[in-house]
């Protein structure tokens, strides 16, 4: 490249300026290279064993058209594990972001002023960092039948008579694998609406504090209708991941007892890993755990975009 | 009345601050039993609850080792995995996030929405054809499906594009262009140094999520010498220790202690991270 001295030194510099504008796709190609021979790829590929008859340790399938979603429509553990996905993921997170909105609202209330609040976020987040895997088995070992430490907190106490086997219990374990994702993400939870909470216009609240508002009527007023965008990011996030819930359940029980936290994650790896090695019915599940992950997700977006539109 | 508003906050601090403490010992309780029942012996956990260590670590510790629970070599493979993936993410995320910063080109636009939608889609959806073509490409007890699919991490390119937008200004690079230093020798020199801050934070993120990672690993891998941590964990319910509670204990709270000392460093940084990004684990 030979610029010519008449040019000015501006003009040369952004005629070179503007020819480095194609190392833009040099800088960007390792990052979709990999994106399509890792996920791309492998998501088509998945796409496509659904349509297929592969089980077992076979390569080659035949197409069957829908035959494998309509298997799933019929079979009762899917249905079941379907039903214990969602209901897993609604009875964690009502009471979390309960919590979580109450915590905000007493972190950012400027008449309590409470002290400490950097502690209290570290401790309130801390489960979350740890591997679920091993808390899984901690709470396994903790509330293990007869002698498990929490048996015998309840015995010690005189709440039970005679230990109680949690896990031969449905309703106690789901309620256990709840209560972990709800404990595991109250803390993060939390802390995405303080955050959110403290980026509102604080002109908002000196307004409403002449207007001689009380603590409570400007979070009511003012901070919940300003919240509804990261509430409608959490609520998404959070039930994207609550979908795809696996390794509490799988390392809890196993999905047991009576397949009561059996999910559509241990569901689709117990069909394509264990036992019959089902892969094209566990792809087919797949396609199902995406469309129902953009169906909530949707009618989530919807509900509360609405809403907002309509007090608007 | 001023007065009587005054102590009516008062008791109700008071009453948050209790519940605060509650919530606490929530979070800290059940690590805290797990840990202390590591150095008691089977009996002592079976005859009741303490709070306070006891002496049979050595015991409980040279049962776990002969039950072939080789803890040492699940932190090295976990160290391994979760060191070389975050470097990768990092590295090829800043690259992509600069790319699409600095540069005018056609299909700019498009890229960048693809990476926002990827950020929106469920990870695991694609997870059976994943696992059928790594089989087929012969990966099966190897690294690189666990390693290299980093360098492919949307939310992490979306937050770092979002931080360089506020630091990045043309004049930053004019005159080391103007000197002809090659455009990747600019990123290296002038702009990677500047995005450390960033760097730091989804760093803490990326490794403890690879370290954290379960189902992958638990596909991918069934060579016992290659075992990630959370393998092994799971090693604990089903192997010879469901009887000897020590051990099974110690072998719990040695999977998770690496991970408490690096929350007691970091957790500003990542509490920050998190109030920041809204970084979703």
């Amino acid at each position: 490249m030979q610029a010519t001295t008449e040019q000015s030194g501006k003009k040369r510099k952004l005629a070179k300026i503007k020819n480095t504008n194609k190392f833009g796709y040099w800088f960007i190609l390792p990052f979709f290279i990999v994106f399509a021979g890792f996920n791309l790829y492998p998501t088509l590929y998945t796409l496509y064993l659904a349509f297929v008859d592969i089980s077992g340790f076979n390569f080659e399938g035949n197409f069957i058209g829908f035959q494998n979603f309509s298997y799933l429509v019929t079979n009762n553990l899917f249905l079941q594990a379907s039903y214990n996905t969602m209901l897993l993921w609604v009875i964690n997170f009502i009471p979390q972001i309960g919590l979580a909105l109450l915590l905000a609202y007493w972190f950012t209330n400027y008449q309590l002023k409470l002290r400490a609040q950097g502690f209290f976020k570290s401790v309130f987040y801390f489960p979350n960092i740890i591997t679920a895997a091993s808390v899984a088995v901690i709470f396994f070992t903790l509330f293990d039948y007869p002698r498990g430490p929490v048996n015998m907190i309840l015995m010690q106490t005189g709440v039970l008579e005679a230990p109680f086997d949690f896990f031969r219990s449905a309703f106690a374990t789901r309620s256990i694998v709840a209560f972990i994702q709800f404990w595991m993400w109250y803390g993060q939870t939390s802390i995405v609406l303080t955050a959110g909470i403290l980026s509102i216009d604080k002109s908002l609240y000196e307004a409403a504090v002449i207007d001689g508002a009380t603590a409570w009527q400007t979070f009511r007023r003012i901070t919940l209708p300003l919240l509804k965008p990261i509430t409608l990011y959490v609520l998404i996030t959070s039930l994207v991941g609550g979908l795809q819930m696996f390794d509490i359940p799988r390392l809890l029980t196993d999905g047991g007892p009576n397949n009561s936290v059996e999910t559509l994650m241990t569901y689709i790896f117990r069909q394509a890993i264990e036992g019959g090695r089902n892969v094209s019915i566990a792809a087919a599940a797949s396609v199902y755990l995406l469309i129902l992950t953009i169906i909530l997700s949707a009618i989530i977006f919807f509900l509360i975009r609405d809403k907002s539109e309509r007090e608007a | 009345m001023m007065n009587a508003n005054e102590s009516k906050i008062k008791k109700q601090r008071i009453l948050i601050y209790i519940f605060f403490g509650f919530l606490t010992l929530l979070s800290i309780l059940p690590f805290w039993i797990v840990i202390v029942n590591a150095t008691r012996t089977a009996e002592q956990i079976q005859q009741g609850l303490s709070l306070i260590p006891g002496t049979n670590f050595m015991e409980n510790w040279r049962i776990l080792r002969d039950g072939g629970f080789n803890i040492f070599q699940g932190y090295g493979n976990s160290f391994f995995i979760a060191f070389s993936s975050t470097a990768l993410s990092m590295y090829f995320s800043c690259l992509t996030a600069y790319g699409l910063t600095v540069y005018d080109f056609k299909l700019k636009r498009p890229a960048y929405l693809l990476i926002m939608f990827m950020i929106m889609l469920p990870p695991q959806v694609n997870i059976i054809g994943f696992y059928r073509f790594m089989v087929n490409l012969g990966l099966l007890n190897s690294y690189i499906p666990l390693i290299v699919p980093a360098a492919a991490s949307a939310p992490t390119v979306f937050f770092m594009k979002q931080y360089l937008q506020t630091i990045y200004h043309p004049a930053l690079v004019d005159s080391a262009r103007i000197d002809g230093a090659s455009e990747l020798k600019i990123f290296h020199s002038i702009v990677l140094p500047l995005m450390r801050p960033a760097i730091a934070t989804m760093s803490i993120f990326g490794f403890v999520q690879s370290w954290n990672n379960f189902l992958m690993p638990l596909m991918l891998i069934n060579d016992r010498s290659r075992f990630t941590l959370p393998m092994l964990v799971q090693l604990l319910t089903t192997d010879t220790y469901t009887t000897q509670y020590g051990s099974l204990y110690l072998g719990i709270s040695m999977s998770i202690i690496p991970l408490i000392l690096i929350y007691l460093f970091l957790s500003k940084h990542i509490i920050g991270g998190v109030t920041a990004g809204g970084v979703k684990m």
